[in-house]
C-alpha cells in the first residue's frame, strides 16, 4: 500500500535499461503518434496563420468587380475579357449604402525606368481610396490624393521590390521614373507586406493615378477590376446584391439575360478556405491519432508479455507482501513511464520534423504549446489506459501458482 | 522448547482442501488437525502428492481451505480476504523456497529490503534493517549489490532467509530448501536455520522429504495421502 511511487518509477526505468531494444520498439508507435500529430498540428497551424494573413491582406471586407467572360461563336473568354467596367461605373457604385469605399483598378506589365536601371514591373492604376481598401499604408512619402487622381497627374507610389531594384538603399520620394516613357514623380513608398498566398511578391509593383493610367498609359476608358469596401463585414452580402442592382441597371440588362460582369466575396472565399485547412488539420491530427492508439495496442501486448514473464516475480512479491494494489501500481507505472518516455521521444522528433518542413518546404509551420501539453497528457493517458489491462491480470494472479511457474 | 512453547502459534481445525478440476474434484487434505507453538522447529515429511505442499501454502497463508479453521497466533485467517492474507504474510512470515525464488532484476539488498517497503517501512530504515539480516546469515557486505545470479547456489538460499527474517516474522516456512543444494551446503544452510530458531525464538516449518535435513527439527509430522499419519 506504501510501498513508494519513486521506487516504482526507478524500477521501471530499470526494466527498460534491461531491455533496451525491446523497449524501443515497443514505443515506436506512441513516438510516430506523437510525432505526427505535433508534426500536422503545426503544419495546420501555420496553413491557418497564413490563410489569416491572406484575409487581412486582401483588405477589409473586399468584394471585387470584375467585367464578364464573353462568348463569341462558342469561344468562351475568361474573366476581365471585356471592358465592360467603367470609371464612372466605379464612381456610382460609391454612392451605394452598403459601400464604404471602392477603388477601380488597370495593371499593365510596363518597364520602369530610372537613370541607368530599369526594372518590368506592374504597374497599377488605381484611386486615392486604394490604401484604405487593401489596408495597405505608404511608409515614405505619401499616397496621391483624389485631386491628383481626378487630374490625372503624373505620380506614382512604388513597392518596397522596386525600390530596391531600381534605388537601392536610396530613398526613393522626389525622385523622377519613366514609365512607358511617361515621366513620373515618386510621392510614396508602400509598406513591404511580402508574398502572397500564391506566392507572388505583392511588394513588386508601382501604382499611380488610375485617370493617369487611362489618359497616358493604356489609352483606353474602361477598367479591368473595381474593388469595394462595404462598410462592415455584415454589409458584405448586402453590397454585393446592391451592387449587382446597379449595375445590371447601368448596362442596361434585361431580366433575362446574365450578368456581363462578376461580384465576389473574397472574405468569404478566404473564410471558406480557412475553415477548410482547419477540417483538413483535424482529419491529419485524427489520423496520426489512430496511430497513437496504435502504439497503445502495441505498449498493451509488450506489457502482457512482460506480465507472463513475470509471473515468478509477481508471485515472490505477493508472498513476502505485495496486494493487488502494489502489484496493479507497479505495472501501471511501467507502462505509463514507457508511453511518457514514447511521448517524450515523439515530441522531440515532431518538433524536429515540423521544423524540417519549414526549412526545405514553402509551407510554413506553427508550433504552439498546446499540441505538445496535449501529447504528453494523451502518451501517458495511453499507458495508463492500455496497461490497465496487463498489470489488472498481474494483480489478479493466484500466488500459488505464481510461484510454481517456472 | 521449555517456557515458549506453551503460546500457541497455529492450530488447525478440521481442515479440508478440495480443488476442482473441471468434473472432477480432487481432495486434496482431509481433516487436518493440528497444534504448532512460540519456537517450534517443525518438519512436515511426505512424498510428492502427499499433500505437504497444500498443507505448506495454507499454513503461509498463500492460498485458503476449502473447510475447517486456521487460528494464526489467535486469529481466524481462513476466511480473510486476500489483501488481508498479503498482509498477514507480510508481518508474521517468511518463505524460503526450493528455488531460492529471488527477484533476478534487483540487487541482493534490494531483494532482503521487498518486504519491508511493502509495509511502508522507509528506505533508509529498511536498509538499514537489510544490511542486518544479511550480517546475520554472513552475507558480507561487499556482496549486497551483487544480483542473484553472481552468488551461489547457498549464498542465495542465505539470502532468502534474511529476506524471510528482516521484518521480524515469527514463522518462517522452508519448502524443501536444501532441494537445490549439495549436502554440504545443506548442514551449513541448516544450521542458519537452527540458529534463528535458538537466538530469535522463531518458529520454523520445514517441508522435506529428506530425513537428514528432518533431523534438525524437534517435531515432526508425516503426510500422506492428505492426512497426518505420524505425529
Amino acid at each position: 500500500m506504501k510501498f513508494p511511487i519513486l521506487l516504482d518509477i526507478q524500477s521501471a526505468f530499470k526494466t527498460f535499461t534491461r531491455n533496451k531494444a525491446r523497449s524501443f520498439l515497443t514505443t515506436l508507435g506512441i513516438i510516430i503518434g506523437v510525432a505526427s500529430v505535433i508534426a500536422t498540428v503545426s503544419i495546420g497551424q501555420g496553413a491557418s496563420a497564413s490563410i489569416q494573413n491572406a484575409i487581412n491582406a486582401l483588405g477589409s471586407n473586399l468584394l471585387i468587380i470584375l467585367p464578364g467572360s464573353s462568348n463569341l461563336g462558342g469561344v468562351q473568354t475568361g474573366f476581365g475579357e471585356l471592358s465592360t467596367l467603367t470609371l464612372q461605373d466605379a464612381k456610382a457604385i460609391r454612392k451605394l449604402p452598403a459601400v464604404k469605399t471602392d477603388a477601380a483598378n488597370i495593371r499593365m506589365n510596363e518597364q520602369v525606368i530610372w537613370r541607368g536601371n530599369n526594372w518590368g514591373t506592374s504597374v497599377m492604376g488605381t484611386s486615392s481610396t486604394f490604401p484604405i481598401i487593401k489596408n495597405w499604408p505608404v511608409t515614405k512619402g505619401e499616397f496621391f490624393d483624389k485631386q491628383q487622381d481626378n487630374t490625372a497627374a503624373n505620380v506614382a507610389v512604388i513597392g518596397t521590390t522596386v525600390a530596391t531594384q531600381l534605388f537601392g538603399l536610396m530613398n526613393p520620394v522626389g525622385h523622377i521614373v519613366l514609365i512607358h516613357n511617361v515621366p513620373f514623380k515618386i510621392i510614396g513608398e508602400l509598406k513591404a507586406i511580402g508574398f502572397n498566398a500564391f506566392g507572388q511578391d505583392q511588394d513588386d509593383i508601382v501604382v499611380i493615378p488610375i485617370t493617369t493610367m487611362m489618359e497616358k498609359i493604356a489609352g483606353i476608358s474602361w477598367v479591368n477590376i473595381i474593388m469595394v469596401s462595404a462598410k462592415s463585414k455584415k454589409d458584405t452580402e448586402i453590397a454585393q446584391s446592391q451592387i449587382t442592382a446597379l449595375l445590371r441597371q447601368r448596362h442596361h440588362i434585361p431580366p433575362h439575360k446574365p450578368n456581363d460582369f462578376y461580384v465576389r466575396n473574397l472574405t468569404q472565399i478566404a473564410q471558406t478556405a480557412g475553415s477548410s485547412a482547419q477540417i483538413f488539420t483535424i482529419l491529419l491530427a485524427a489520423v496520426a491519432a489512430v496511430s497513437l492508439l496504435v502504439g497503445g495496442i502495441g505498449i498493451m501486448n509488450i506489457m502482457l508479455v512482460s506480465v507472463t514473464e513475470r509471473t515468478k516475480e509477481i508471485g515472490i512479491r505477493m508472498a513476502v507482501g505485495a496486494k493487488k494494489y502494489d502489484i496493479l501500481k507497479q505495472f501501471l507505472i511501467e507502462s505509463s513511464v514507457l508511453s511518457l518516455f514514447g511521448g517524450v521521444l515523439g515530441i522531440g522528433l515532431g518538433v524536429g520534423i515540423s521544423d524540417l518542413i519549414s526549412a526545405v518546404s514553402p509551407l510554413h509551420t506553427i508550433l504552439t504549446i498546446e499540441p505538445i501539453i496535449i501529447s504528453i497528457v494523451f502518451s501517458v493517458a495511453v499507458g495508463v489506459f492500455f496497461g490497465f489491462y496487463p498489470a489488472y491480470k498481474a494483480s489478479n494472479l493466484n500466488p500459488v501458482e505464481a510461484l510454481r511457474y517456472e | 522448547m521449555d517456557s515458549n512453547i506453551s503460546k500457541t502459534v497455529i492450530r488447525l481445525e478440521h481442515i479440508g482442501m478440495i480443488y476442482k478440476t473441471g468434473a472432477i474434484n480432487y481432495e486434496a487434505l482431509k481433516d487436518i488437525n493440528l497444534t504448532i507453538y512460540k519456537g517450534e522447529f517443525f518438519s512436515i515429511m511426505g512424498a510428492s502428492g502427499s499433500g505437504k505442499s497444500t498443507l505448506m501454502n495454507i499454513l503461509g497463508c498463500l492460498d485458503q481451505p476449502t473447510s475447517g479453521k486456521y487460528f494464526l497466533e489467535d486469529e481466524d485467517v481462513s476466511m480473510l480476504s486476500k489483501d488481508r492474507l498479503a498482509d498477514i504474510r507480510n508481518k508474521k512470515i517468511g518463505f524460503v523456497f526450493q528455488g531460492f525464488n529471488l527477484i533476478q532484476r534487483l540487487s541482493i539488498i534490494e531483494n532482503v529490503e521487498l518486504p519491508l517497503f511493502y509495509a511502508g517501512v522507509a528506505h533508509k530504515e529498511a536498509n538499514i534493517e537489510a544490511k542486518k539480516a544479511l550480517r546475520l546469515v554472513d552475507i558480507a557486505e561487499s556482496k549486497e549489490n551483487n544480483f542473484p545470479n553472481q552468488i551461489s547456489g547457498g549464498e542465495q538460499q542465505r539470502v532468502a532467509i534474511a529476506r524471510a527474517i528482516v521484518h521480524n516474522a515469527s514463522i518462517i516456512m522452508a519448502d524443501e530448501p536444501t532441494g537445490n543444494l549439495d549436502s554440504v551446503r545443506s548442514n551449513e544452510l541448516m544450521s542458519f536455520f537452527k540458529k534463528i530458531n535458538d537466538e530469535r525464538n522463531v518458529t520454523i516449518i520445514l517441508v522435506t522429504h529428506e530425513p537428514d535435513v528432518a533431523a534438525f527439527a524437534k517435531k515432526h509430522i508425516i503426510v500422506k495421502d492428505g492426512r497426518i499419519v505420524d505425529n
